[in-house]
């Protein structure tokens, strides 16, 4: 019980050291901006992932049985990033290119495997079917490892994500993990007012996957349903907060993508350094 | 191993360039490399890979009418190290999932062989929107993407096993119906990039792909009636263009004709239009095939013949190009 509560402590220790990074590389592109407010709303979902529940090791990052985890949220390079460099797959020295000419850490991930990163994406709505692809190997070939894939909850109004759900059931991919970050907003506005996904937990039952709603920075809810063993394709709706941790970039639109000012990030730090996520 | 004899070629081409694709070649590579995926858009019954599923059902996968995922599926099973090819009508094989394509066969560069088949007008009176005459413009836009288009049965099958030796991602694109014209009487040698002179003549060359290679080499006969001497060269790989052979006609003929069952914007003459056009000299060039129009519904047959991919009327399109220029 004692090891469990360390491990929940750690990963949320881990969690904050992400976001002060975070913080440091937004404020470092200047006026580049970057996109703060979808990194913060999945930090514990990568903390989690990267911290505790994924078999994947930056020594051995090919390794045939690790697990893979695919960003089709590409803009959550500030999460993504700031995990790989926990896990030691990222040096500081690369993490200090974010966004310069010529790195390979831009703005959406680059597809480099000594670093962990799978896939070069960027456009929404594709990651799912590269997993769905991915799952099927694995089950025909008979290996143990796990697919992870994060998705916002505007992406999914991309039509490809149906069609990829539609073929994960039909195929029983039960080592397919989808998790939708559930911030609730999009590039215009409120999710539900562009363009309703609700009720989306319904909406992947009835497409024959298992879904499960949690409060996506709750940590201990995170490990509990990313560790689920499940007979068929599972989605992890994980209710969060864009912008989450940063007073006044919880909810706030405009931190989709936007400059950090020397003040600005003062207050974050200080804000992501004392206050309690969750 | 195939046996290539003129029996068997016989029998390819009254499959057709699809048949021979996905009865002969994938089967055949199938037994051999249990590598080779398979993913199709719910086009298996009727299109030949019947078969193939019952033989290699642990190698085949069929995602439903979802040309997106049908990509996405591929590009995941080539990530884990599978060579994949994709196989569907060409125009939604090549249209429908473009960004898909661009992004996990271009950007990413897995291993997915795509098989757009019944390209250009062959399925005739379905319509434009089961014509694709935008296909090799938008693939050989990709960066580094291989856009291959065999002339008859026999070489779709050649084609198919050079391309999987590669693991770069490529479009192959099959043209004609059921008996498709023998332009390979015997085996020959086959090389991606390396084009096939097939008639040599001095004054005409007749550059073509797919089916219009048969058409090409008609014309050339046609010419030759007329006194004209012509070379024929079947460009089966339009991209990466082989340039060798470009260098070659443009010093020994006077007038280069390019041949596809594609719009003249962006296909096969493009292709060619590009290299020459680098030259400090070069041979003129004159496009046959569709104007910049979208072909109305007919019989195959009728569409070439209406729209002038047909020997005679390339023929008298070059002559009327000489005798203007003379």
């Amino acid at each position: 019980m004692e090891s469990t509560e360390k491990k929940i402590e750690d990963i949320r220790q881990m969690a904050k050291r992400m976001r002060l990074k975070a913080l440091d590389m937004a404020l470092k592109s200047g006026k580049k901006g970057s996109h703060l407010g979808g990194a913060f709303s999945c930090m514990e979902i990568l903390a989690c992932l990267y911290g505790e529940v994924m078999n994947i090791h930056a020594n051995n990052p090919t390794a045939a049985d690790r697990d893979r985890f695919i960003a089709s949220k590409a803009h959550c390079v500030l999460a993504y990033y700031t995990a790989l460099y926990e896990k030691g797959f990222i040096s500081e020295e690369e993490l200090e290119t974010f966004q310069e000419n010529g790195t390979y850490f831009g703005a959406h991930p680059y597809k480099s495997a000594r670093h962990g990163i799978e896939y070069t994406g960027g456009s929404l709505g594709m990651g799912l079917s590269l997993g769905v692809g991915m799952a099927l190997d694995a089950k025909m070939k008979k290996r143990e490892n796990h697919v992870y894939i994060l998705i916002g909850d505007g992406e999914i109004q991309e039509g490809s994500n149906w069609e990829a759900i539609m073929s994960a059931a039909q195929f029983q991919l039960n080592h397919l993990t989808l998790i939708v970050d559930k911030n609730k907003l999009q590039y215009y506005g409120q999710t539900s007012q562009v363009m309703n996904i609700d009720p989306l937990t319904d909406k992947l039952k009835a497409f024959g996957w298992e879904a499960d709603m949690v409060d996506g920075h709750d940590i201990p809810q995170l490990l509990n349903v990313l560790k689920k063993e499940t007979k068929k394709p599972h989605a992890v709706i994980a209710d969060t907060i864009k912008g989450k941790g940063v007073s006044f970039m919880e909810n706030e639109r405009e931190w989709h993508h936007s400059v950090l000012t020397k003040e600005q990030y003062e207050t974050a730090t200080e804000e992501v350094r004392n206050k309690p996520i969750c | 191993m195939l046996e290539i004899n003129s029996r068997n070629i016989r029998t390819w081409s009254m499959m057709g360039q699809r048949g021979a694709a996905l009865i002969i070649a994938l089967s055949e590579l199938a037994s051999a490399r249990k590598d080779i995926m398979v993913v199709t858009a719910d086009l298996s019954l009727g299109s030949g890979l019947e078969r193939y599923k019952i033989a290699f059902p642990e190698q085949f996968v069929d995602v439903g009418i979802a040309e997106q995922n049908m990509i996405g599926v591929a590009a995941g099973l080539a990530k884990e190290g599978n060579c994949v090819f994709t196989t569907t009508y060409a125009p939604f094989a090549s249209m429908r999932c473009y960004e898909q394509i661009r992004n996990n066969l271009g950007v990413n560069e897995f291993n997915v062989k795509i098989i757009g088949f019944s390209s250009g007008v062959a399925m005739g009176a379905g319509g434009s929107c089961h014509h694709a005459i935008e296909d090799i413009a938008i693939m050989r836009s990709i960066p580094k993407m291989i856009v291959l288009s065999p002339a008859d049965a026999l070489e779709t099958i050649k084609m198919i096993e050079e391309v999987s030796k590669t693991d770069r991602p490529a479009y192959i694109r099959l043209t004609g119906n059921l008996n498709c014209p023998v332009v390979y009487k015997e085996d020959f040698e086959y090389k991606i990039g390396k084009a096939n002179i097939l008639r040599t003549g001095e004054r005409v060359a007749l550059i073509a792909a797919g089916t219009m290679v048969n058409e090409a080499i008609r014309t050339s006969k046609l010419l030759e009636e007329k006194g004209i001497s012509s070379t024929v060269v079947d460009m089966h790989t339009i991209k990466p263009i082989d340039k060798e052979v470009i260098d070659k006609l443009t010093k020994e003929h006077e007038l280069i004709v390019t041949v596809e069952e594609h719009n003249i914007i962006g296909g096969l003459g493009s292709a060619v239009a590009e290299y020459l056009s680098t030259k400090e000299t070069h041979t003129r060039q004159l496009f046959i095939g569709f104007n910049d129009i979208f072909p109305k519904m007919g019989d195959y047959n009728y569409l070439l013949k209406e729209y002038g991919l047909y020997a005679e009327t390339i023929c008298s399109r070059v002559i009327e190009n000489l005798e203007k220029r003379a």
